[in-house]
């Protein structure tokens, strides 16, 4: 290799409120008991992993104005799950996606650096926002924001969390003790803070010391353009679902030639997209259980209901092995709630329809072929291969692996597919720091001046 | 009002203010839980309690605590005022799942103008109004928490539903200061609901504690008046419907324990516990011995003036132990308290039923 290998950063995602779970497995187990995230988390931890993730639900989906009932539905708050989980880990990071919308940056920045003080330095927050007034009828904050003070609202959101935790001074830099626990004494003096801004009007005392990782981590995701702009601003890792090799590499050239009008590095911003994947002993088993696992995931109902959310209209008189219908979507309808959207219906169905034809797909078949994630689907040595070549070629640093089984779902990964990984001498084969800031490379945050 | 001396419940704060780091938390509740206690509290507020003494999010650090103990209650501090009553609802339900039924939650408010300005949603408001809302945001978790039936979750392979939808709730939640639609996204907590304590110190909060707690600390020097508070609290949660047992009431006291047995040339009965000045707040003082101190606890409970103690110690570490091995281990021998854990949750620490799910039981009665 004449270039220095890049290592690939690895995460695992809790599989959640979406039809990647397959419930129906008689492996699956309960997605709330608290043993469920130790198996995962343990398994994460024993293959070396980056971090551990959680979304967030704020409100149970719906169609058609009813509770939407084929998936798994409900789960526990994030932080309070992590905060649990640092008793039975000792490295692995751990990530709570927590929405901007529907919080304030003075309760949140103190949650967030609890969670670093307790777990040694392994916090991260994935930032997120919502625009909905559905989710904000469970909020005093109620309404919504429209798209562009959404952001606005979670830019100057994290501004104001990194004064906050800033404002304790930042002397308190990595002195690598051993336990973990780097600047996790009062470091500098702390002085009183203030913020003036369109969003946040706040002013006082941040009640504790700079945390081990000074910030913790900050995880974005998205892929609009001011997606893109806010993650190369501000993010430590972006979360991203890039199908193909090129797609990938296209997307990773164009956030990371982002950075530097930020002053920032290429090797300050981590970029991993969500994956799954499928092991077998042989190719035509992996391909085999794949096919099996997607046709588990999309049941007819679970096809017909895709459909609607797309068309917007009621399509329970189609037959779910027919072919696609030939009404129009409406672009208003809100059959679906509480679920995101991706893209403009029109576009979305004139994509399906045309894949559809040029296929000879059915209804199920074609949500099959459309909703699918990128997949590392093979033996476990053709998926490491696979996943190198992905990083070496610079479409991604890393993946969230998303399990379709809960909770082991990623044991075959762990005992199979890391060793691999390592002996090809891309993936480490043992923690190097103490913080997730160590685990994915990324410096410790110096002193920031605060932003209006 | 007659209701019988039960069983003795005692309880102990593991307050750490400028304490940041998990491993003294941890060592507090198991000394606790080598004593038997029913729980443990973590005080909580949102500013800095004092110059260079912080305090990390209690809920946070008892989430922390739970997989490291495995039988004594878990009760945060969560204030109303600043929070959202969705989210306070979804932790105090987590808290209950990573503890395995071991959650409560002391609802408590921030009145100061400093707490305000740090978050700057809205100026700082009278207390009486604070608590109401308080009242209501512990009525609405409790809405929620019962907003999944126990048994909505059917994985029913055959007509591929996850959940019957008919056993999920909207809460439908209104009041001039919130709303909220629901259903909760967390399923019912093993106990059904949390334990949910209020520090009836304060006239002001009485009628949120008699309405919705289940544990109250009282403030009081004498078993007399101990018993006088008890009473009034019990007759206003009666007024609200509720019986009288429903509501645990425990002493507050801080302990300073000194390094001897016992005082010398004072008798139990007269054993010092000294009201703070009032600008001083907090509960009454104890200062002694932990033979003194078994003593006394003897002496109210069996006056039958309250259920049991809620003990902060003044030096964490040093009073805690001394309590754990010298007063908890005298009432444990001469049977008054007991030597280990006969049941998983809180509620079976408390004696407390599980609640029935208030939905079911609707839909039960439309029947």
């Amino acid at each position: 290799m004449s270039r220095q290998r890049k290592r690939i950063h690895l995460a695992a995602h809790f599989p959640g409120v979406n039809n990647t779970t397959v419930w129906a497995d008689p492996r699956s187990k309960s997605q709330i008991d608290f043993s469920s995230f130790e198996h995962l988390a343990r398994t994460a931890e024993r293959g070396l992993f980056d971090f551990f993730f959680l979304a967030e639900g704020l409100r149970l989906r719906e169609h058609n104005g009813r509770i939407h009932d084929l998936d798994v539905v409900g789960r526990p708050e994030s932080m309070t799950v992590l905060n649990a989980l640092a008793a039975v880990t000792e490295r692995l990071g751990l990530a709570a996606t927590v929405n901007t919308t529907f919080n304030e940056p003075y309760e949140l920045a103190r949650r967030f650096a609890s969670l670093d003080h307790l777990s040694g330095g392994r916090a991260a927050w994935n930032v997120v926002t919502s625009s909905d007034a559905f989710t904000g009828e469970n909020f005093r904050r109620g309404g919504f924001l429209d798209r562009a003070d959404r952001y606005t609202r979670a830019a100057e959101f994290v501004a104001v969390a990194r004064g906050l935790w800033d404002s304790q001074g930042t002397k308190g830099t990595p002195d690598g003790t051993p336990d973990g626990l780097r600047g996790g004494t009062p470091g500098g003096t702390p002085r009183p803070f203030a913020h003036t801004g369109r969003h946040f009007t706040l002013e006082g005392e941040f009640g504790l010391p700079r945390s081990p990782q000074g910030h913790p981590v900050v995880i974005q995701a998205g892929d609009s353009d001011e997606g893109r702009e806010f993650a190369a601003s501000t993010a430590d890792v972006i979360f991203t679902r890039h199908g193909s090799l090129e797609a990938g590499r296209a997307f990773y050239a164009d956030v990371k030639r982002r950075l530097a009008r930020y002053g920032r590095a290429p090797e300050e911003l981590k970029i991993m997209p969500g994956v799954t994947l499928v092991l077998g002993d042989t190719a035509a088993e992996a391909r085999e259980k794949a096919v099996e696992i997607r046709r588990q995931q999309v049941s007819p109902q679970t096809a017909l209901l895709t459909l609607e959310q797309i068309w917007g209209v009621d399509l329970s008189g189609y037959d779910p092995d027919g072919p696609l219908p030939d009404i129009d979507p409406d672009p208003d309808a809100q059959l679906a709630q509480g679920r995101v959207r991706h893209g403009d219906p029109l576009a979305v169905a004139a994509k399906w329809r045309a894949l559809s034809e040029e296929k000879g797909l059915s209804i199920r078949q074609t949500v099959i072929e459309a909703t699918g994630r990128q997949s590392f689907i093979g033996t476990p040595e053709a998926v490491a291969a696979e996943m190198a070549e992905y990083v070496a070629a610079d479409a991604a640093d890393g993946f969230i692996l998303v399990p379709h089984l809960t909770p082991g779902g990623l044991d075959d990964f762990v005992d199979r597919v890391v060793p691999l990984l390592q002996e090809r001498g891309a993936f480490r084969t043992a923690y190097t720091g103490p913080t997730l800031r160590d685990h994915l490379g990324l410096p410790y945050p110096g002193e920031r001046r605060e932003r209006d | 009002m007659a209701v019988p001396t039960g069983t003795l419940h005692l309880a102990a704060a593991i307050d750490g203010d400028g304490q940041y780091q998990a491993p003294y938390y941890v060592d507090l509740a198991r000394l606790a839980e080598r004593g038997t206690l029913d729980f443990v509290t973590l005080d909580d507020t949102f500013g800095p309690p004092g110059p260079g003494r912080g305090r990390l999010d209690a809920l946070a650090v008892l989430s922390r605590v739970a997989p490291a103990t495995g039988r004594i209650g878990l009760v945060p501090t969560v204030t109303t005022t600043h929070t959202e009553p969705f989210h306070v609802s979804s932790a105090v339900a987590t808290l209950d799942w990573v503890s395995r039924g071991r959650a409560g939650w002391r609802v408590e408010v921030s009145s100061t103008e400093a707490e305000a300005r740090l978050v700057g949603r809205r100026p700082a408001a009278p207390a009486g109004e604070l608590w109401a809302e308080a009242g209501e945001v512990a009525d609405v978790a409790a809405r929620l928490w019962d907003s999944w039936e126990d048994d909505a979750e059917i994985r029913d392979t055959a007509t591929g539903r996850f959940i019957d939808r008919d056993k999920l709730h909207y809460v439908d939640f209104e009041s001039p200061r919130f709303t909220v639609r629901g259903p909760a996204i967390v399923p019912r907590p093993p106990q059904g609901h949390p334990v949910v304590a209020v520090a009836a110190t304060d006239p002001v909060t009485w009628e949120t504690a008699a309405r919705h707690a289940d544990v109250v600390y009282v403030h009081a020097t004498s078993p007399e008046e101990a018993g006088r508070l008890r009473d009034q609290l019990r007759s206003r949660a009666v007024g609200y419907g509720r019986e009288a047992g429903a509501l645990t009431v425990l002493a507050a006291v801080a302990v300073d324990l000194a390094d001897g047995e016992g005082a010398a040339g004072r008798s139990p009965a007269d054993a010092p516990l000294v009201r703070p000045p009032a600008t001083a707040g907090g509960p009454p003082l104890y200062r002694g011995g932990p033979v003194d101190l078994a003593e006394l606890i003897t002496g109210w409970h069996t006056a039958d003036a309250v259920d049991g103690f809620h003990i902060t110690p003044v030096a964490p570490r040093h009073d805690l132990e001394r309590f754990v091995n010298g007063s908890v281990a005298l009432l444990q021998h001469r049977g008054l308290f007991r030597t280990f854990y006969p049941g998983a949750t809180l509620r079976d620490h408390l004696g407390l039923s599980r609640p029935a799910n208030r939905y079911a039981l609707e839909r039960e009665a439309a029947r």
